[in-house]
């Protein structure tokens, strides 16, 4: 618990996290993969920011970026990642592993390959605590038994002495998020903390990553590419696509006056539970560009419904919408003149067809 | 008997499969124990009929799917397709009625060879039963590449892994259909893909199946995309079906515990909506000491005394709607007669 009490000394103006102009290519043998492009947000103490993106979108490399998890070898980042106050790009190991665990941790997507298959459970939780906080055995194990019991598993005694393969799916990501709660850190990654669990069960894992923020008033980035589970649990929302920052916006704002259309047809293609069955979904066309040779112009443009002749030259930078947290990077968003005109062009196109084929 | 019950089972129709008492086990190495995947389920689906198979992990879905093709045997019960008794049939009979029926992978890059051209891929299955002169064999491949829109040219000059995974899921429908089948067993088919291109697969799937008169088996754990694509849903809860209800009727009003559970964990995407807390804690027990009496009595609100001794029976509840439970959450105590009228 001092740790918090620490972190909260510490506590500087502004922002918890400012995240300027960020960059992570790989060098590969088919040349450059931009994978983050130039990607600038903060995000303020206590509050669950939201990333969401299709598959090689830029996601994942945009949290270890942050996070410092990069190979060094064959990437090449620039930009600037400001934590309390603090310059974090380019620090040594040395320092950044007094980060890792204490200040910033996260969980992984797959529970079994991130714990430690020959470690048990109370131990691989009492680690990070001996280290950082200088804990003895017995602390540790205490403390170890307490998280275990805040993160709600079933007999906690009984887990401090098994090991990972002993326990399911859902009982391993909860010992995934007691180990990353540990040393009481600022700021929890989750990098999509439930796509291998069922959903009865991802429920309760999302409940207790909410509980767990406030009860700490920590911060929380959530990855996912789902946008129904990011609507229920985040405060703010940012959606990537191609490397770079398309909208972000406050939760409610977003999904009530959504301005890209990648974020509106990223929605719709999602089948809703309340349409009667054989509903046509909506589809986005084609597939998620190439970062090695990203499209000129809005990378969106090749699959865009409202594309115009100005997207696919010129690439649109973040605008401000009517709400000032509300940035989206479209030349013709969702509700403007120009949308609104094709988008009635192709709703009658898309009646015609359906009269011809006799369907109605 | 410990059957979940037949009620639903039906006898108008034209009945293309129906499974009776279906049982898997697996041994668990040599402790004598056994993994009671499937216990004696019964189900059936009629021609053209989309059925849907929903359950979390371990469940059963996935075997109850593979013991309709025989992979492996199933331990007891009956699996009629097409009016021919597959349990005790021969290898050799049994190779060429899977020429009727036919399997969608999950994980569409692993289901493909990775050394092999595609456009071969595809084909195998005409060379194998020698349909047809190379040029109808190929015209019939490409016709298929080209509906499910892959372009042929391309098939025949790459492999699996120049293409993306949901092309691979298309590759693999365009093998499927290959031979005719009537009946298509989908395994989790879009659970691996990006939810823009999930659309392009569900529609796609809709699509062929008017096209060629197919009926499908859709196994998935993603409530919202069984519903979508199904005609009937079948909820299966450690080895057994819990409720049998058309896709409309089961969403909207679930008679089951865990269907409700099932339904209420899903996360809607829209903000206004308060997130309800689930009450149902837990998850499910080991299919090796499965609980007695309903299998779902540990985590159930509504469990009492009969719910952990006596196994409960599918009974109709509405048109169509079967449920096995003692203490549903409607079509409970009254005639069941009553029920069925006013709904």
């Amino acid at each position: 618990m001092n740790t918090r009490l620490q972190a909260a000394s510490r506590q500087v103006d502004g922002p918890l996290l400012k995240v300027t102009d960020l960059h992570t290519h790989f060098r590969t043998e088919r040349g450059l993969v931009r994978s983050v492009d130039g990607v600038s947000f903060s995000l303020d103490r206590g509050k669950a920011l939201g990333i969401v993106g299709e598959s090689g979108s830029g996601k994942t490399v945009l949290s270890r970026s942050i996070m410092g998890l990069l190979p060094g070898r064959n990437t090449e980042k620039s930009g600037s990642v400001i934590f309390e106050g603090e310059e974090i790009i380019g620090l040594s190991l040395k320092a950044r592993r007094k980060i890792w665990g204490r200040e910033m941790s996260m969980i992984f997507q797959d529970p079994m390959t991130s714990l430690n298959p020959v470690m048990r459970v109370g131990k691989q939780i009492g680690e990070g605590l001996k280290i950082h906080l200088g804990m003895d055995n017995e602390t540790a194990r205490e403390t170890a038994l307490k998280l275990l019991q805040d993160v709600r598993i079933p007999e906690p005694e009984k887990r401090l002495d098994q090991y990972a393969f002993e326990l399911s799916g859902g009982m391993r990501q909860r010992v995934m998020i007691a180990l990353a709660l540990a040393c009481g850190p600022t700021i929890l990654f989750a990098d999509e903390p439930t796509t291998a669990l069922d959903v009865t069960v991802q429920a309760q894992i999302l409940e207790l990553i909410g509980e767990q923020r406030r009860d700490r008033n920590m911060s929380v980035i959530l990855v996912t590419h789902d946008l129904g589970v990011v609507a229920g649990h985040t405060d703010e929302i940012a959606v990537m696509y191609g490397g770079k920052l398309v909208e972000k916006a406050p939760t409610r704002t977003l999904f009530a006056n959504m301005k890209m259309p990648y974020t509106e047809a990223l929605l719709r293609s999602i089948p809703n539970i309340e349409d009667p069955s054989h509903t046509r979904l909506n589809v986005i066309p084609g597939r998620p560009p190439d970062l090695v040779n990203p499209p000129k112009g809005c990378r969106f443009s090749p699959r865009c419904e409202y594309v115009q002749p100005k997207c696919i030259t010129e690439e649109p930078p973040l605008l401000t919408a009517e709400h000032a947290e509300h940035v989206y990077a479209c030349w013709f968003p969702v509700g403007s003149p120009v949308y609104r005109e094709k988008r009635a062009q192709l709703d009658k196109e898309s009646k015609q067809k359906l009269s011809k084929t006799g369907v109605s | 008997m410990a059957g979940s019950g037949k009620a639903h089972l039906r006898d108008k129709g034209d009945v293309l499969l129906r499974v009776e008492d279906l049982v898997v086990e697996f041994p668990v190495g040599r402790t004598g124990l056994k993994v009671h995947a499937v216990s004696g389920i019964s189900f059936d689906v009629l021609r053209g009929e989309t059925l849907g198979v929903v359950g979390e992990s371990g469940c059963g879905k996935s075997t109850t799917g593979k013991a309709m093709m025989m992979l492996p045997r199933p331990n007891s019960g009956s699996v009629v397709f097409e009016g021919t008794e597959l349990t005790g049939l021969p290898a050799n009979e049994m190779r060429s009625a899977r020429t009727r029926m036919q399997m969608i992978f999950q994980d569409p890059i692993s289901s493909l060879n990775p050394r092999r051209k595609v456009r071969d891929i595809v084909r195998e299955p005409l060379l194998i039963w020698k349909r047809g002169s190379e040029k109808e064999q190929l015209g019939k491949v490409d016709k298929l590449l080209e509906e499910v829109g892959i372009d042929p040219q391309r098939a025949a000059e790459s492999q699996a892994h120049q293409f993306s995974g949901g092309q691979c899921q298309r590759i693999s429908i365009a093998r499927s259909l290959v031979l005719d089948p009537t009946l298509i067993i989908c395994d989790e088919p879009v659970s691996a893909l990006d939810v823009s291109v999930q659309a392009q697969v569900l529609n796609l799937l809709e699509d062929l199946k008017v096209k060629y008169g197919l009926t499908l088996v859709f196994i998935a754990h993603d409530l919202a995309v069984v519903k979508n694509i199904s005609d009937r849903v079948q909820v299966m809860y450690l080895g057994k079906i819990c409720e049998v209800a058309p896709s409309d009727s089961m969403y909207t009003s679930p008679a089951h515990h865990y269907t409700k559970l099932l339904l209420d964990s899903i996360p809607v995407p829209n903000p206004e909506v308060t997130v309800q807390p689930i009450t149902v804690q837990g998850e499910p027990p080991s299919p090796v000491l499965p609980p007695p009496g309903c299998r779902f009595n540990p985590r159930c609100p509504a469990a009492d005394d009969r719910c952990r001794s006596e196994e409960p029976q599918l009974r109709k509840v509405a048109e169509g709607h079967f449920v096995a439970c003692h203490h549903p959450l409607f079509g409970g105590e009254a005639p069941v007669a009553v029920r069925t009228s006013t709904s």
